[in-house]
């Protein structure tokens, strides 16, 4: 049912303006996140779900107390909480004998699991282990992924893109050039992913642009992909649908040609050829003695037929 | 003398060049790809140096990050800029990787009654003013509302009409019509709502018992009474006048998969004939009656522009003599054909009028 059709309709203005948050729109919000702890979390896991928490302010919400739910078995109570709290990405952190520090991260579709991967987190660095400055919370970090591996299998692909679609923060149309402050860097080697968070540091180079140095600021985790539960196909087309007015417009008459050549085409009306503009040839005009035989035989002709 | 010269200068300033950009330049084998929309980079290169685990490891996944993000940082920088406030502010292109959505793109939703009467009749909504003076307390007040301006709720005196009952209660009929009005509102409301999700009605049309039902009306909610049991109505006996009814069942039949061979065959060489045949296979009675209806509808448009023009005319006779010819075939041809009509005229004749409309908008401006 659409917010604005509800057969109860809200009665104030700050409700109307909350369901029509929620609702589904053309261009959407910033995907909230929600991070959950299970039954039996120990930890190092709930201290993860904390620094992730702090990558993803305020565009998170952290659960304070335990859930004891299964993600791989049973998804009615993760996909209830994120109807209640409107968030499409999800991060469950649990332990147990059989799978130790275990992670489930995963995406929301229509409030029905999309996709869920979960990873094992072998060693891990938190943000107060390393004593440094932080960046402040909200800023949109900058993303590498490094290996050949997060092309070679669809599980690994489907990783890149809930890693992206976790991490990436608000779309926007600029950025100060300077604001940019911190990167997280995913690197795939072995089966294992090497997920590490640099603080930026602009030097004076010669040129304009200035040298890199990173310095490490945040959570270090090397994680090693385990069970996976990814969406049918035709269910990640459906949710990769693009609505008609956000595709581009495509530009019609032109082409391009695989030099780098721009073509155009060009439609005409169509053009009386017998008043076309040629070259005059002076000898071949007609004589107006000619033009008169011309003219009697073309009638003959008529008349006889 | 002097080409070495300009030579030596041109060479010295590459030189330069290449130590300026040594410190921001990387070698790396394979170009990364930059998705810049979403500050991203994808670096497929195979990470060799890092085969080895190790203490050594943390040192070499920070230069991999450390070139990596060296190259990001010569994209993002070779962006246009402007000053914004005193900052150097870079304009992003549109993130080219394709995520999925969190939600369904939204369907359009169908336009309401009042909508589509509103674009027939080409009514567009008047901008009200906000406030409207209130005679009675002296001071602006809102048009609707808290303390809005025409309190009706608030009349303490209340004439009786001249044609109502004495004893009737003014103030009791006022809250009673203001009820009924409120009522039917959501009912209207519910009903658009219903109508968007294609949702089906809980059928209106028998289900009102008011005491002054029509003798079809009781029958089609005895109808749907009857089927509304567990089973649908299989275990439901009929009273002992009561008649079958009709128009339910299946409403196409379709000939079972294999049964009558000979007729199978016969009627698909029929259809090759049929098919084969040069000449238009025309059903005479049709064709006769469609060109009866054709006549009829061009009279009955003459007679209505002559009845506008001048009512005096004698023009009745001539319809009067085609009406005789063929009224029993004709008959139950029009009724379909009139009531398919009826069907298609609104439409019709409502992209007319909005037609009339825009030109009468468009003289009134």
């Amino acid at each position: 049912m659409d917010a604005l059709d509800r057969v109860v309709k809200p009665k104030t203005k700050r409700a109307k303006r909350f369901l029509e948050k929620r609702e589904p729109k053309l261009s959407e919000n910033i995907k909230n996140a929600m991070l959950i702890k299970g039954g039996n979390a120990n930890l190092t896991v709930t201290q993860v779900l904390r620094d992730v928490y702090a990558l993803k302010k305020p565009y998170g919400v952290l659960y304070k107390k335990k859930n004891i739910t299964r993600p791989f078995e049973d998804q009615t109570s993760l996909e209830f909480f994120s109807k209640k709290s409107d968030c499409s990405l999800f991060m469950f952190g649990s332990h147990n004998k059989k799978r130790p520090n275990n992670l489930v991260i995963g995406r929301m579709y229509d409030f029905h699991v999309l996709d869920m991967i979960e990873l094992g987190i072998e060693k891990f660095v938190s943000l107060k282990d390393i004593k440094n400055s932080k960046c402040p919370e909200g800023t949109k970090p900058m993303l590498i992924f490094a290996g050949d591996d997060f092309d070679v299998t669809e599980d690994y692909r489907r990783l890149k893109s809930l890693l992206i679609d976790f991490f990436r923060g608000p779309t926007v149309s600029n950025i100060r050039l300077a604001g940019l402050d911190y990167v997280l860097h995913f690197t795939a080697l072995n089966g294992k992913i090497y997920f590490r968070s640099y603080k930026l540091l602009l030097k004076k180079s010669g040129c304009r642009t200035p040298r890199i140095e990173l310095e490490e600021m945040g959570p270090s985790l090397d994680l090693v992909l385990r069970r996976t539960h990814l969406a049918s196909d035709d269910l990640y087309k459906l949710s990769m649908k693009m609505p008609k007015a956000l595709k581009p417009k495509k530009k019609k008459n032109i082409s391009h040609d695989t030099f780098g050549t721009t073509y155009g085409r060009i439609h005409m009306q169509k053009q009386d050829l017998s008043k076309l503009q040629t070259r005059k040839m002076k000898g071949l005009k007609k004589r107006p003695a000619e033009r008169i035989t011309e003219d009697q035989e073309k009638s003959k002709r008529v008349k006889k037929n | 003398m002097e080409g070495q010269n300009v030579e030596e200068l041109l060479a010295k300033a590459e030189r330069d060049e290449a130590e300026k950009l040594q410190r921001i330049t990387v070698h790396k084998e394979l170009e990364l790809e930059f998705d810049l929309g979403n500050l991203l980079a994808l670096d497929r290169n195979p990470p060799t140096g890092l085969r080895h685990a190790g203490p050594t490891q943390e040192a070499e996944l920070r230069a991999l990050a450390r070139d990596n993000t060296q190259l990001l940082i010569n994209q993002l920088w070779q962006l246009p800029t402007e000053r914004v406030e005193e900052a150097l502010v870079a304009r992003l292109p549109e993130p080219t990787t394709r995520l999925p959505r969190e939600k369904p793109v939204p369907r359009p939703r169908p336009l309401t009654r009042w909508q589509q009467f509103a674009r027939l009749k080409g009514i567009r909504p008047k901008k009200k003013t906000n406030l409207v003076w209130d005679e009675v307390s002296g001071q602006w007040r809102r048009r609707w509302g808290y303390q809005r301006a025409r309190d009706d709720t608030k009349e303490w005196l209340i004439e009786v009409p001249g044609s109502a009952d004495p004893m009737e209660d003014q103030f009791a009929k006022r809250i009673q019509a203001k009820k009924e009005r409120v009522a039917k509102n959501e009912l209207n409301r519910l009903r658009n709502l219903a109508r968007a999700h294609k949702i089906q009605l809980p059928s209106a049309t028998g289900m009102h018992p008011t005491g002054h039902q029509s003798k079809e009306e009781l029958g089609r909610a005895m109808q749907v009474a009857r089927v509304s049991t567990a089973s649908v109505g299989r275990f439901q006996e009929r009273l002992p006048k009561e008649k079958a009814p009709r128009g339910s069942g299946k409403k196409r039949k379709f000939q079972p998969l294999f049964g009558d061979f000979a007729a199978e065959k016969k009627s698909q060489l029929e259809m090759l004939r049929v098919m084969n045949s040069k000449k238009p296979q025309m059903d005479v009675t049709r064709a006769t009656n469609k060109q009866m209806r054709e006549e009829d509808q061009e009279e009955a448009a003459k007679r209505r522009k002559m009845s506008q023009k001048g009512k005096r005319k004698g023009g009745r006779q001539g319809p009067g003599g085609k009406r005789k010819g063929g009224p029993p075939s004709q008959g139950g041809k029009r009724k379909g054909g009139l009531g398919g009509k009826m069907n298609s005229a609104p439409p019709g004749l409502g992209g007319r009028r909005k037609g009339g409309q825009h030109h009468g908008g468009k003289r009134r401006k």
